[in-house]
């Protein structure tokens, strides 16, 4: 070795890193004594991806969402795959929602090139950002074409900056049947700086991970501010997995969670390259630890606003030595006392179902829950329904109380057959503790026979309704969004003080439609041939036999006459 | 006797409608049937793609030899031509005809040479060199003693007619980087292996090449790793890449890989106290490695991997051997059509009393310089020792001599040409062979655009324009890997005969059967009335 380079251990020296990388767990225990687990990694890159230059140099920041967030000039993409739904009402609010199966929603920038054709080409863009998806996620997102891509006009704005809200250049597709499995685990897993091999990721083991109640695993990638005045922005690269363990299925039944218990692996070090590593654990409900209690305990507490509460956190900083104690690994334990305690009821929740029998009509119901005893708010409903259900737009109804409730919005967009689907905004006002209704009839369309999917029986999907809302706060919101702050607190931005931003994703539908034979076409084929050549073969007879009366054969006593006297060398009768 | 004529009206008149029928079948059944179930198929120009399949290629490179002061006498002079162009035919029958033509030229553009003339008493030259070879497309090429005196013009175009060949070899193209660039359609003559693991080294020729750079920390925990890339791309890569730009375009990018091990685990050499990976070993490094490295999203083009792996503080120092056990100077290796790694270890530059995670700064220089070796390699940049006697100019600052760009280029258009010429004739033989795929108007005509690239690309590589024959080339190759690949071929390539005569038979079995078997009768009618006629005569 040459003496002379400049290998130097000198910390002056070293370029500042533009990018930054954060994780945290949050584990929520549940009153059902199921347990929520939510996993936040943030990478933060100062960095402009839509700068000219093709040369990119990615440090934390993965490079194979680098490149497509350059090469199909993205402004903000949010993805998420999730397996099993979300029960709002067992479980409260969670941190990120999502709907069943895969959704993604992604704003493109109002680049120049798109600037005239803007609608062709993003559909084009589009296409060609969700089979590049599906090959980094493994996921099924090649499915998504326009049969099942909306625009929404209001439900989803950006979550970043940017004022742009031309909703041209905003996609929205859902694939309700995509299953969440391993395989993509693994990518997702491969985004992370330190991959699964120390930091809180050592606990994402797929084994534990889909044998639970709910599975969700999410990436969304914004541009934000760095600062508060907003003079440079960076890009937020922020991956989430959110799970529930069962209490009966994980646990045995036995209110006792542990870190071992859940994820089967224990916690030895925070990831090297993470300026942040911390496990939060929602204490709100047991301040003087009378419903459960947490081991190793803390000193540390936090306070955070989050989802118009204030609640409380024990903190474990796993950068600290001191977290791991001296058995050098943390392995928290969560034992409850009683199993007694009401949960608080979420101020909005929403469901929704078919009715109607036969195959010909039906009827889709969405029933909207405002919880708050004194105010009303208003929620922005988005329906996205594939077009084999033809919507009866005129019998749509909105009640609350028994009394008709008349949107204030309603943006429609009719399906076209097989191009594109229904698409329902409507704004409506809940009132105070009131459920309302919404329902609309439908009728099933039939299919060509190769629309049907495999298993045509099983039923059709359709996509979860999306609610968005600004829900009344109890307490006061956080509308400073660069200030340090949980990150799990910090994903929705903040605009006021009184309110703060929930979307709620309903059930997804399973319907049936009228599903025929699918060795019909071969039977039709045979019996309109047998049919034409019966016909056929008539017609032909009438045509080319010539008829001729025969003289009628002789008896038979006379035929063996015939035959003896044959046999004597006699001239026949 | 009435009752019999009526028979017979009849049963003409039944053998009439037999006979309609069966001509309403064939004129109108058969030809609707055949138009409405037939596939679509578009006109392609099978006839040239025939005769590009039994390809001729003639290479011709402008040769402008100048004849300095003092090699020819000015009786001479007034008889040489200012200029001689040396034609060079590769592919004739003939294994080499030489064709002096007449050209002028100003400067030397792609692909052609000057040669320069210069006495034998020159002091240019350094004693023992008798050719040199310039960073442009250049070379010195100095008489021989022999011819000093007593020569005629014949006799001296004689004698420097097998040099210009060799400084032409060099510069330009010889015959073993040809086979080695036609190596999928000609079969290499047994013996030559040095020149086929040159030619499977380097990358396929294509439009374009991801080069990505990662450094591989597998121990984040101790070694805090920093490695100006941006700027040692800026300084050592982008010159060779903005020379190799009429060749294909390149995009770099870098990334940082932590927690990426090696596939094996090195060996620890007491005598040397250093860990030691095998050569043997080395081809078991990567696969692991690979699945961390993540392929482009964004394009297709295929990727250079350059990997500089920082071995971590429990296995440092790390050093690579060669087969015979000793170590690599650089301690790194390449792998053919893959990419280069290089071990860069950094134990030296911390006490043991350091303090992890320790801050360490890369040499860039260091590293690039290996990785630019590894990228000449990988993209075929040759750099084959040179005949005796010959001097070749050390390289610029750009890292690649003109002449050395060309002879990638003549290279590169023959292996543009073998390859989409491959494609368009095995596609035509696919198409040939079955008769289900549909052939769209949009393939016929990418076929069709292929195919006249392809004629042009040929036609300039003759009349030796270098530049445009490439770029031919190039076109041709998208448009026949665009035809090649095209998903609408598949459509109904796998529709099976079975199904269609299941299809068929409910319906054609009952209506044809019946018109045979009244034809066949009217014929046998027919015959039996003749001999009956026959019988009558008789």
């Amino acid at each position: 070795f040459d003496t002379s380079a400049p290998e130097t251990v000198d910390p002056s020296s070293v370029p500042q890193p533009k990018d930054d990388f954060q994780e945290e767990l949050v584990i929520r225990p549940l009153h059902s004594g199921d347990i929520y687990a939510s996993f936040q990694f943030r990478t933060v890159w100062e960095t402009d991806f839509m700068r000219g230059n093709k040369v990119s140099h990615y440090r934390l920041f993965p490079k194979s969402l680098g490149q497509v967030i350059s090469k199909f000039s993205v402004r903000e993409l949010h993805i998420s795959f999730t397996q099993g739904y979300w029960r709002t009402m067992q479980w409260g609010q969670p941190f990120q929602p999502s709907p069943p199966g895969a959704e993604l929603w992604v704003w493109f920038q109002d680049s120049a090139e798109c600037k005239v054709y803007a609608a062709g080409c993003v559909d084009g863009t589009w296409k060609e950002l969700t089979n590049v998806l599906s090959g980094i996620f493994c996921a099924s997102l090649n499915f998504i074409d326009s049969t099942n891509t909306v625009q929404p006009s209001a439900s989803f704005k950006p979550l970043g900056i940017g004022n742009e809200t031309d909703h041209r250049f905003l996609r929205y597709a859902t694939l309700p049947r995509e299953i969440v499995c391993t395989e993509n685990l693994t990518p997702w897993k491969k985004l992370l700086p330190c991959g699964s091999k120390a930091g809180l990721a050592v606990l994402l083991k797929s084994e534990k991970l889909f044998h639970s109640s709910f599975h969700s695993q999410a990436v969304h990638i914004r541009p934000v501010c760095q600062d508060w005045q907003c003079k440079t922005t960076s890009w937020e690269l922020r991956q989430t997995l959110n799970v529930v363990f069962d209490l009966h299925n994980s646990a045995q039944g036995k209110r006792e969670w542990s870190l071992f218990k859940m994820f089967s692996r224990t916690l030895t070090e925070a990831c090297p390259l993470a300026s942040s590593s911390k496990i939060y654990i929602d204490i709100t409900d047991n301040p003087q630890g009378e419903q459960f209690e947490v081991s190793p305990a803390t000193p540390l507490l936090s306070q955070a606003v989050v989802l118009g509460d204030r609640r409380t956190f024990s903190v474990y900083d796993l950068t600290q030595q001191i977290t791991f104690g001296t058995v050098r690994s943390l392995n928290l334990l969560i034992r409850w006392k009683s199993s007694e305690g009401d949960m608080l009821r979420p101020l909005l929740h929403a469901e929704r179902y078919v009715a109607g029998y036969g195959l010909q009509t039906g009827e889709i119901h969405t029933l909207m829950y405002n919880n708050h005893p004194y105010r009303s708010f208003p929620v922005l409903l988005l329906d996205s329904v594939p077009w084999y259900l033809r919507l009866y737009i005129h019998t749509l109804t909105v009640t609350s109380k028994g009394k008709d409730n008349k949107p204030s919005y309603i943006h429609y967009q009719p399906s076209k057959d097989r191009l594109r689907p229904h698409l329902l905004e409507m704004l409506v006002q809940l009132p105070p503790n009131s459920v309302t209704e919404v329902t609309v009839q439908f009728e099933r369309a039939l299919l060509k026979w190769t629309e049907y999917t495999p298993d045509p029986n099983h039923g059709f999907y359709v996509g979860s309704s999306v609610i968005s809302s600004l829900v009344p706060s109890i307490v006061a919101m956080d509308t400073n969004s660069t200030r340090e702050r949980p990150l799990f607190s910090s994903f929705f931005p903040c605009k006021e003080e009184s309110s703060y931003f929930v979307r709620v994703y309903t059930e997804p539908l399973l319907v049936n439609l009228p599903t025929p034979d699918f060795s019909m076409p071969y039977n039709v084929i045979c019996l309109t041939c047998t049919v034409v050549a019966v016909g056929y073969g008539s017609l032909y007879n009438l045509l080319t036999r010539s008829f001729q009366i025969e003289e009628p054969s002789p008896g038979l006593a006379k035929r063996i006459a015939n035959i003896i006297r044959k046999m004597r060398g006699v001239p026949p009768l | 006797m009435l009752t019999a004529s009526c028979c017979y009206t009849d049963r003409r008149r039944g053998q009439l409608a037999a006979l309609s029928i069966a001509a309403v079948v064939i004129i109108v059944g058969v030809p609707l049937w055949w138009r409405t179930t037939e596939t679509y198929r578009a006109w392609l120009p099978v006839n040239q793609i025939n005769e590009l399949a039994n390809l001729q290629l003639q290479l011709s490179a402008d040769v402008e030899v100048v004849f300095a002061r003092g090699t020819v006498t000015p009786e001479q002079q007034k008889k040489v031509p200012t200029q001689v162009v040396i034609s060079l035919c590769l592919f004739c029958s003939s294994p080499l005809e030489a064709d002096l033509s007449l050209h002028t030229l100003s400067e030397s553009p792609c692909g052609s040479l000057v040669v320069y003339v210069i006495p034998e008493s020159s002091t240019l030259l350094p004693e023992d060199v008798d050719v040199y070879i310039g960073q442009r497309r250049t070379a010195l090429l100095r008489i021989g003693a022999q011819m000093r005196v007593g020569r005629t013009l014949e006799q001296l175009l004689a004698h420097l007619e097998p040099r210009i060949k060799q400084v032409l070899q060099v510069m330009s193209f010889s015959h073993t980087d040809i086979t080695a660039a036609l190596s999928d359609r000609v079969r290499l003559s047994p013996g030559n292996k040095e020149s086929i693991a040159d030619s499977m080294r380097a990358f396929k020729s294509s439009p374009g090449y991801e080069i990505t750079f990662s450094l591989l920390n597998p121990d984040p925990k101790s070694h805090r790793v920093h490695w100006d890339i941006e700027g040692a791309v800026q300084t050592y890569i982008q010159p060779l890449l903005t020379k190799l730009a009429p060749l294909a375009n390149f995009s770099i990018d870098s990334q940082t890989l932590y927690y990426a091990m090696l596939g094996v685990n090195p060996r620890y050499d007491s005598s040397r106290s250093a860990y030691t990976l095998n050569s043997d070993s080395l081809a078991h490094v990567i696969n692991p490695v690979e699945a961390r490295l993540g392929s482009n999203a964004a394009s297709s083009n295929p990727v250079l991997n350059f990997l500089l792996y920082v071995p971590d503080a429990h296995h440092s120092p790390l050093h690579i051997h060669d087969h015979k056990k000793q170590e690599v100077l650089s301690n790194a290796f390449h792998s053919p059509r893959w990419g280069g790694i290089m071990v860069y270890n950094v134990n030296g530059f911390y006490g043991p009393e350091a303090v992890f995670p320790v801050d360490i700064n890369i040499n860039m220089a260091k590293v690039m310089g290996v990785f630019l070796a590894q990228l000449r390699l990988l993209l075929g940049v040759q750099s084959s020792a040179p005949p005796p006697g010959f001097l070749v100019a050390p390289c610029s600052s750009t890292g690649l001599a003109d002449w050395e760009l060309d002879r990638l280029m003549w290279s590169r258009t023959v292996e543009n040409v073998a390859t989409a010429t491959t494609t368009i004739t095995s596609l035509a033989q696919l198409l040939d062979q079955i008769g289900n795929i549909v052939i769209n108007d949009n393939i016929a005509q990418q076929v069709s655009s292929a195919v006249t690239s392809l004629q042009l690309a040929v036609a300039e590589l003759e009349a030796g324009n270098l530049g445009f024959a490439l770029q031919y080339s190039k076109e041709a190759i998208l448009a026949s890997e665009r035809a090649f690949f095209d998903p609408s071929l598949l459509h109904l390539l796998y529709f099976p005969d079975d199904q269609k005569f299941a299809i068929y038979i409910p319906l054609f079995l009952p209506m044809c059967v019946p018109i045979l078997l009244s034809l066949l009768k009217i014929v046998s009618e027919a015959r039996q009335k003749r001999r009956e006629r026959q019988a009558k005569k008789d």
